[in-house]
């Protein structure tokens, strides 16, 4: 077995006892666990009867969250209908939009749970939520990178535009600031001027810099010229426009121009009368002791990564990128020791290691959603190489499937899941026979939705499994009917067999059908079984007698006999039903068909007469037997007799 | 189709329903309610979808719907149907049947009556599958087979009717006096429960699919339309049973709900198990025959079963005109893309709205009709 990457974590299960023995089964994403009767020495007590059950992703439980499934469910299925054929160079914008989409989604969820954070009573949820929060902070910080880096792969030059929106996006406390400072009665007085400022011009926002500059400059109106020249640098500043016509090339040189001008001014101590000026000039040079300094407003390693790249190098490389960022992170972490995750799964990213990251993702998050989703993306890209893993799937099958089997624990979500399992191509469907199984169900309604998603993929054992369970419970509570139509639906022959003798049963006991409607109309579906066939039949005999169509109801009974449709058992049933038919003034039998009748009554009684060994049968039944027999004869001769009569008759 | 959007709400939802409004003010609706299913606690919900002059609630888009209160329920949510403006009854699946009361003031829902055991077999719980009102009295179905009629102010059932053995439909209200049921399964009969004893009224042989739901016309009460397993949507002349009058191919999946509009009875709407929701309209409205009309472009394929019997076609019944070559009917789909099963919707004057297995609830508030 590989070695481990991290540490197992422990969990304690606070009901147990110390020094207690743990039992533990594993069940579908979560362990039951149980006090064993095993009695260590000097352990005292009697057991704990309570089974635990410990569950590693709460997740899915969240009221809140759960929408974050179902939307992402809606983009992912959207997402895997892209046509194949179209050139990548098309379908990029198409899967920038599709990852823009994804991350709306989690900022909405984490909004809301934002919201309902704050306004909690309850402490211990306030935390849990505050957590929740957090974590799906970074899952977009992630995201966001990945899809600057991987997705849209900018060239040099638009690189470090995307890079500084990504951080913009991510560092909301400067607007705050701002508008605090904004709304005060002196803004240029206020204490965090000097920071907005400064925040303002490490993320690149220069014009609102020099909007704020503004304010000051016209309470200092001694220093208005070195306000100007500050103005003047900040709005010489070049950025790239990938959509104009200057080159890169063209782009570095202006930019290096407007770097030295910069450093002149530097060099003559233009803004040695204001330290704050002087600040801000050698940020713009980009001079990293000045950076470090505003470790504070810069907050993390990867704002002085990117306000840094600004300064320095604004056309930077992708494959540049791994340089600065592994320098900028000892620089700016130098006290802390080890790196967080986050940290170092955004390192990774940097270096465009997308298995480490997603690698990493995993150990750190308790939930397959942010991983499954995003490599299903890159894969759509065409980023992630076949790396076979060695149970046969690749990578994004097999996070897929551990995200979907997640989802089928849930007692909802299990609907979801179905559509992840139909794009796994290699082993999505055997996952989906052996889950889909074993979904409860508590209401017909919900057992026709399973057969539909089963009835779809031509999954016919589960079918019929979920049709016989439907079709018991039924049966256990006397509703033959329903219990006859869920078989049908599974075309399972055997128990729609067994059904109709249930059936057949009731008629002797009862002397009439339950459940008319449904024999009555089978149509087709009679033809399942025999014994289901012959129900049919036999209900349309009762149907003509009962429109006093005789003779065909004659010659129906008959050839139910004849054709032996008929279990052996029933023969007598049937021929005392024939007994009225016999009676009638008119003639219904004709002669062949009397001596037909009289066939098969034989056949009967000889095989009664062979000596039974049931010897308890009582005297009375014996009888009530006998007597029936000789009934039955007596109107079968009769009836003869007259027929031969009618038959040979000349009509005159 | 721009005009509607989803509202996640992390509960998959079995019934939506428009709370009532009176018919003497002319507005639309605002509040509707949904049920919930396949939950652990599932839920009863009142939401609002109008212009919210109370402070304290969110401002979303315009439109959005925003929960106004819930109340729990036990087991999933079956049948809901309102009462009158602030009552509404369900059907669960444990069998139970409940009256809640809205209280708007407060924002509130209180449990009125409760019966928990209206369907049951003798060891075990029957789901209690549907439920039609008719204000004081409230008919029930299960699957146990039976038709049970309660009074909203009274304790126990009044009327249990008979034993059928044939799984239950959602019954239909004909009138205020008389309930009339119709039943599922291959064929299909209809009960008048005037007097004690169902009476039968003559069968249907009908197509061999379940069917899951049926909706009257609500002016000419002989024109029914059904929907079933098959997702093919039939229209039946009750007058003239036997064979329905035509027959459309609507839905890939099963059909959950079929609906005439309630005051513009030339569009009705369906919503099936393959996530999708038609808006059916004929092309009727002029004095002129359907039949001597233009033929509009018809994205259906009719199977003309029927014409019906008779020299005269009737002309407002466009319903009727089974024929494929006349064209009278058009489809369209109002959901913007394929979504998980839709399980229910409801219609009055403008405004729809359904709720899906994606946990998802559309309103439309400008409904072409």
């Amino acid at each position: 077995m590989e070695e481990v990457d991290v540490e197992p974590t422990i969990t304690n299960i606070p009901a147990l006892r110390r020094g207690k023995h743990m039992g533990f089964a594993w069940g579908q994403g979560n362990i039951f666990v149980y006090e064993t009767l095993f009695k260590a020495t000097g352990a005292t007590g009697s057991g704990s009867p309570f089974i635990h059950e410990v569950r590693k992703d709460e997740d899915i439980y969240s009221p809140i969250l759960r929408k974050l499934f179902n939307e992402s469910h809606h983009i992912f299925v959207g997402l895997q209908t892209i046509r194949e054929d179209l050139p990548s160079k098309n379908k990029k914008p198409q899967f920038v939009s599709i990852s823009k989409n994804y991350r709306s989604v989690i900022r909405a969820c984490m909004e809301e749970l934002q919201q309902v954070a704050v306004s909690t009573k309850n402490a211990e949820m306030s935390v849990q939520y505050g957590n929740q929060v957090s974590i799906l902070l970074a899952i977009e910080l992630i995201w966001n990178l990945c899809e600057v880096l991987f997705i849209d792969a900018a060239p040099a030059g638009s690189l470090l535009l995307h890079l500084l929106d990504w951080v913009r996006l991510h560092k909301a406390d400067v607007d705050e600031k701002a508008r605090d400072v904004l709304q005060s009665d002196s803004p240029a007085e206020h204490r965090d001027y000097w920071d907005v400022v400064v925040s303002y011009v490490l993320q690149g926002r220069l014009d609102e810099a020099r909007q704020m500059l503004g304010k000051k400059a016209t309470l200092t109106p001694a220093a208005n010229n070195i306000f100007k020249m500050m103005d003047n640098l900040l709005s010489k500043m070049p950025f790239y426009n990938p959509g104009g016509t200057q080159t890169l090339t063209e782009f570095d040189v202006k930019w290096r121009h407007w770097h030295e001008e910069v450093d002149r001014c530097l060099q003559d101590n233009s803004f040695a009368s204001n330290q704050h000026l002087e600040v801000l000039c050698k940020i713009l040079l980009g001079d990293e002791d000045t950076l470090l300094e505003h470790k504070d407003l810069l907050g993390t390693w990867y704002h002085f990564l990117v306000s840094r790249l600004l300064f320095c190098h604004p056309t930077v490389k992708p494959t540049e990128l791994h340089y600065y960022a592994q320098s900028c992170m000892t620089m700016f972490l130098d006290s802390r020791s080890a790196p967080e995750p986050l940290d170092s799964i955004l390192l990774a990213a940097f270096e465009f290691d997308i298995h480490q990251v997603i690698k990493d993702c995993s150990i750190a998050l308790n939930n397959w959603w942010f991983v499954a989703h995003l490599t299903d993306l890159l894969d759509h890209c065409k980023l992630l190489q076949s790396h076979n893993l060695h149970f046969g799937s690749n990578l994004r099958e097999f996070l897929l499937l551990e995200y979907a089997s997640g989802l089928f624990t849930h007692h909802s979500l299990w609907q979801l899941a179905v559509d992840y399992f139909d794009h796994c191509l290699e082993f999505g469907r055997v996952y989906l026979e052996l889950q889909i199984e074993r979904v409860p169900l508590d209401t017909e309604r919900k057992a026709l939705k399973v057969l539909r998603i089963c009835e779809q993929r031509q999954m016919s054992e589960q079918v019929r499994s979920i049709c016989k369970i439907m079709a018991m419970r039924a049966l256990r509570n006397n509703r033959l009917g329903s219990a006859l139509s869920w078989s049908i639906r599974a075309k399972d022959a055997a128990f729609a067999t067994l059904i109709s003798e249930r059936f057949l049963q009731d008629y002797c006991a009862k002397g009439t059908f339950s459940d008319l409607d449904l024999i009555d109309n089978l149509g087709p579906a009679m033809l399942l079984s025999d014994r289901l066939t012959f129900l049919g039949k036999y209900r349309e005999f009762h149907k003509l007698y009962g429109e006093k169509r005789f003779k065909e109801a004659a010659k129906l009974l008959l050839s139910l006999m004849t054709a032996k449709i008929a279990p052996r058992s029933f023969w007598m049933t049937l021929l005392t039903d024939a007994l009225p038919l016999l009676e009638q003034k008119e003639v219904i039998f004709s002669a062949d068909q009397t001596y037909e009748l009289m066939f098969c009554l034989e056949e009967l009684t000889s095989s009664l007469n062979t000596p039974s060994s049931d010897s308890d049968k009582s005297m009375q039944e014996e009888d009530v037997e006998l007597t029936k027999v000789e009934l039955l004869r007596l109107a079968l001769s009769r009836n003869l007799a007259m027929a031969i009569v009618k038959e040979g008759t000349v009509e005159t | 189709m721009e005009n509607i959007n989803a509202k996640y709400v992390s509960q998959k939802i079995s019934k939506t329903r428009w709370c009532p409004v009176s018919y003497s003010s002319l507005q639309q609706p605002e509040v509707f309610a949904t049920g919930s299913w396949d939950n652990e606690d599932n839920k009863v919900s009142i939401w609002s979808i109008g212009n919210h002059n109370n402070s304290g609630l969110e401002d979303g888009f315009e439109g959005d719907p925003q929960i106004l209160c819930e109340h729990k329920h036990g087991g999933d949510v079956l049948d809901l149907q309102f009462l009158d403006q602030e009552r509404m009854v369900s059907a669960s699946s444990t069998g139970a049947v409940t009256i809640f009361r809205y209280h708007p003031n407060t924002h509130t829902i209180s449990v009125l009556q409760h019966w928990a055991r209206a369907h049951s077999y003798p060891c075990d719980n029957a789901p209690c599958t549907a439920l039609v009102c008719s204000s004081p009295e409230i008919v029930t179905v299960g699957e146990d087979g039976r038709i049970v009629v309660f009074r909203a102010d009274q304790e126990g059932a009044v009327r249990v009717i008979g034993e059928m053995r044939t799984r239950m439909l959602p019954p239909h209200k004909e009138s205020s006096l008389k309930l009339s049921v119709v039943f599922v399964r291959e064929c299909r009969q209809q009960h008048n429960s005037r007097g004690d004893l169902p009476k039968d009224h003559g069968g249907f042989d009908g197509d061999r699919a379940p069917l899951h739901c049926v909706d009257r016309h609500p002016n000419q009460q002989h024109i029914v339309a059904t929907g079933g397993q098959d997702g093919m949507l039939c229209v039946w002349d009750v007058r003239q049973g036997g064979t329905p009058i035509s027959l459309m191919e609507a839905h890939s999946a099963e059909m959950w709900e079929v609906r005439f509009h309630p005051t513009n009875p030339d569009h009705l709407f369906t919503c099936s198990e393959d996530g999708s929701l038609l808006h059916w309209e004929t092309a009727s409205h002029s004095e002129m025959p359907s039949f001597l009309q233009g033929g509009r472009n018809s994205s259906v394929i009719s199977h003309g079963a029927l014409t019906p019997a008779g020299g005269n076609r009737p002309l407002s019944s466009a319903w009727l005109c089974g024929d494929s070559g006349k064209g009278c009917l058009e489809t369209t789909h109002m959901l913007p893309s394929q979504t998980m099963s839709v399980n229910s919707l409801d219609i009055i004057g403008q405004c729809l709205v359904c709720g899906t297995d994606g946990e998802a609830i559309f309103v439309n508030r400008h409904v072409p009709v």
